[in-house]
């Protein structure tokens, strides 16, 4: 499952947020972020693995002061992190 | 006007209505130490930083309000975690603002120098590195705000010197920051909660730490006797309902009375306010409360569901969802169900043997009946904490202190002194253990120096008593560092920091009639209190079982 936030831009948002994932024993496979906005904003996207805990993991994520919003993108199926990866990387080590 | 971060963050803490804060100045705070050299605001010098959080959290707990700490950089900034992650855990209103080396030695290992911001995030509710003295202007008042919005926390404010030190031109001041009230759940929630209340054959009435005002209160104790409906209280939720009140059975868990675990077993409908299904409170979760529908009213949506599935999740403020609960709900009797409360607390009463005036239960009473009601509790952790739990009368919310998430040694004493701080004219009784006690004993000059009314009673097994306890029964006696061997004379110790002490023991005539005239004066005092060293805190769920597995007899005589 992808997750899609929108967190306020500043240099501790991320460790807020990847923070959680280590500290609650949840599983992070990937993720992406880009500044939005005037740069004050950032949107993430997680991969994450769904399991039952899901919806606490996205409960918790909403509950940090950073996180403004937060909503499952099951559009986005798991190539997604793939097709990025790829487009990064000149040589395709598919 | 130009003003230095110092003052800029001196004047906001006025404007926020803080009189009183705690700390211990260092290189890095010294900006704010001159600033606050010509505030009305009293410093109470602490005298270890952990001191320092903890008396901001007995004003806080108190109150209900944040109350502030300041420590300075580095070894300043670590000493406070601990005072930090426990506010954490039980949900506390604090502002802890630290020193910071100046910005351009961020990074190389400066003196004094660890990364507060990163030694802060899992242990708080939000943390701020202010990178400008305009910064603070906005910084400030919001973290008052998110340390008291919705469930309340502890927030960190690392301030580099730099920030303290810079001038710039201010010609406004922001509004102070304060909680913002939680939106109120529908009507048609309160509605159905309502209803299957009152549908329930054999209700309980589950209170956590989050229902402990008084608002919230008067609600519940209102219901539980409208509705016969017996109630039970985590340990942060003691005093919310009256110890005395019929229904109540007191602290569930672990340490709960036995028939208090029985009647939850036997419950058929659990509404659970404040509380969250921690695993000290539900024993074996699988094995809680098995046969009833959960009903969770919580103000932290992350709790429903995240230890014990809910039925019916309210999402609100305890005292809100409790006045209108009990604005729609109709007299109710339970004669069958009331019957079973009032027979399982005869049946299973905290054991007090009449001719052990020493014994831990008995004192703790002795203690209840020579002070005030509204007089207000702190404790340490260990055997002595759950004796106090399980005997101390409490009728009122926000009169136990204790550290309930956490369980820090240590916590007693600064917590007792910030209770006394910020509640002038009321008695404050710390109880601790022989272990715990010294965990923070410097404070005792603190306490000294303010000689405020309060009371500590050291229970006094020469052991650390809960770790003895759980060897006994679980590692098969084999005792390894939980004996207490060279105790310091602590009535002496106390009487060095220059606070009255007596040791009271079996040998003492009428023990505790001494006990009474040791609490009679109106300063600070401390009371060595000889027990027995291995009473045991019966009953007791062992860690991992479930609750109705309790052991009520002594494992080894
Ligand atoms: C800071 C800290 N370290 C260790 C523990 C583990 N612990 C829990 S109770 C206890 C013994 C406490 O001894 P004492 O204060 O004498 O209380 P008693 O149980 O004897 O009443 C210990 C070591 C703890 N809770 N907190
Ligand atoms: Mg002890």
């Amino acid at each position: 499952m992808i997750l899609e936030l929108h967190v306020r831009n500043h240099p501790g948002a991320l460790s807020h947020i990847t923070g959680l994932f280590a500290r609650r024993a949840f599983n992070l496979d990937a993720i992406f972020c880009v500044p939005e906005r005037e740069r004050d904003q950032s949107v993430i996207f997680l991969q994450v693995v769904d399991e039952p805990r899901l919806p606490q993991v996205e409960k918790q994520l909403a509950r940090l002061y950073d996180v403004l919003s937060i909503r499952q993108r099951p559009d986005l199926g798991c190539e997604f992190f793939a097709n990025l990866a790829a487009a990064a990387s000149p040589v395709s080590t598919a | 006007m130009k003003l230095t971060g110092a003052i800029i963050l001196r004047t906001l803490l006025e404007r926020q209505g803080i009189r009183i804060l705690s700390g211990m100045p260092g290189g890095a705070n010294l900006p704010l130490y001159d600033a606050l050299h010509e505030s009305h605001i009293q410093h109470v010098l602490a005298r270890h930083e952990q001191g320092a959080g903890f008396i901001a959290q007995g004003q806080a707990r108190a109150t209900g309000r944040a109350a502030v700490c300041l420590a300075t950089s580095g070894p300043g900034a670590t000493n406070l975690l601990t005072a930090i992650a426990d506010a954490r855990l039980d949900s506390i209103p604090l502002v802890a603002i630290t020193g910071q080396v100046p910005q351009a030695l961020i990074g190389t290992d400066a003196f004094q120098e660890v990364d507060t911001y990163g030694l802060t995030v899992p242990i708080t509710k939000h943390n701020f590195l202010v990178r400008s003295a305009r910064e603070l202007l906005e910084v400030i008042p919001l973290a008052f705000e998110i340390a008291e919005s919705g469930r309340p926390g502890p927030v960190v404010v690392d301030v580099p010197k730099d920030v303290l030190q810079a001038s710039i031109e201010v010609s406004s001041w922001p509004v102070p920051g304060k909680g913002q009230p939680t939106p109120p759940c529908a009507d048609a929630q309160i509605d159905e909660l309502a209803r299957q209340l009152h549908a329930a054959a054999r209700p309980v009435l589950y209170i956590g730490g989050g229902a402990a005002n008084t608002r919230a209160a008067a609600s519940l104790r209102q219901l539980s006797q409208r509705e016969d409906l017996p109630s039970v209280c985590t340990l942060m939720g003691l005093g919310v309902m009256n110890a005395d009140a019929p229904l109540h059975m007191g602290m569930l868990g672990m340490h709960g009375l036995k028939g208090t675990n029985v009647l939850l077993n036997e419950a058929d409908f659990i509404f659970a306010i404040g509380a969250r299904f921690d695993d000290r409170a539900t024993g074996k979760l699988a094995e809680f409360c098995p046969s009833a529908t959960i009903a969770h009213v919580d103000i932290d949506p992350s709790e429903i569901g995240k230890n014990k599935k809910a039925h019916l999740a309210l999402i609100g403020d305890a005292a809100d969802v409790a006045e209108r609960l009990a604005s729609r709900m109709e007299t109710k009797r339970r004669p069958e169900w009331r019957d079973r409360a009032l027979e399982l607390k005869r049946q299973y009463p905290l054991h007090a043997p009449a001719d052990e005036p020493l014994h831990p239960v008995n004192v703790i009473r002795a203690l209840a009946a020579s002070l005030p009601g509204d007089s207000i509790v702190t404790t340490d952790v260990g055997q002595h904490q759950m004796w106090v739990a399980q005997a101390y009368p409490f009728s009122e919310p926000r009169t136990l202190q204790t550290s309930g998430g956490l369980g820090t040694m240590g916590f007693g004493l600064p917590a007792a002194i910030g209770a006394a701080l910020a509640a002038p004219g009321r008695r404050g009784l710390c109880v601790s253990g022989d272990g715990s006690i010294l965990m923070n004993v410097q404070e005792l000059a603190t306490l000294a120096e303010w000689n405020l009314p309060v009371k500590t009673v050291i229970f006094n097994n020469a052991n650390l008593g809960l770790v003895r306890q759980q060897q006994q029964l679980f590692y098969g006696g084999r005792y390894s560092a939980s004996r207490l061997d060279k105790a310091p004379d602590f009535a002496a110790l106390a009487r060095a920091f220059g606070i009255p002490a007596c040791r009271i023991d079996r040998d003492t005539e009428d023990p505790l009639a001494a006990l009474r005239e040791a609490l009679s004066g109106d300063g600070p005092c401390v009371v060595d209190l000889q027990i027995h060293e291995t009473t045991n805190v019966y009953p007791m769920v062992p860690p991992g079982a479930a609750n109705h597995q309790t052991i009520t007899e002594p494992a080894y005589a």
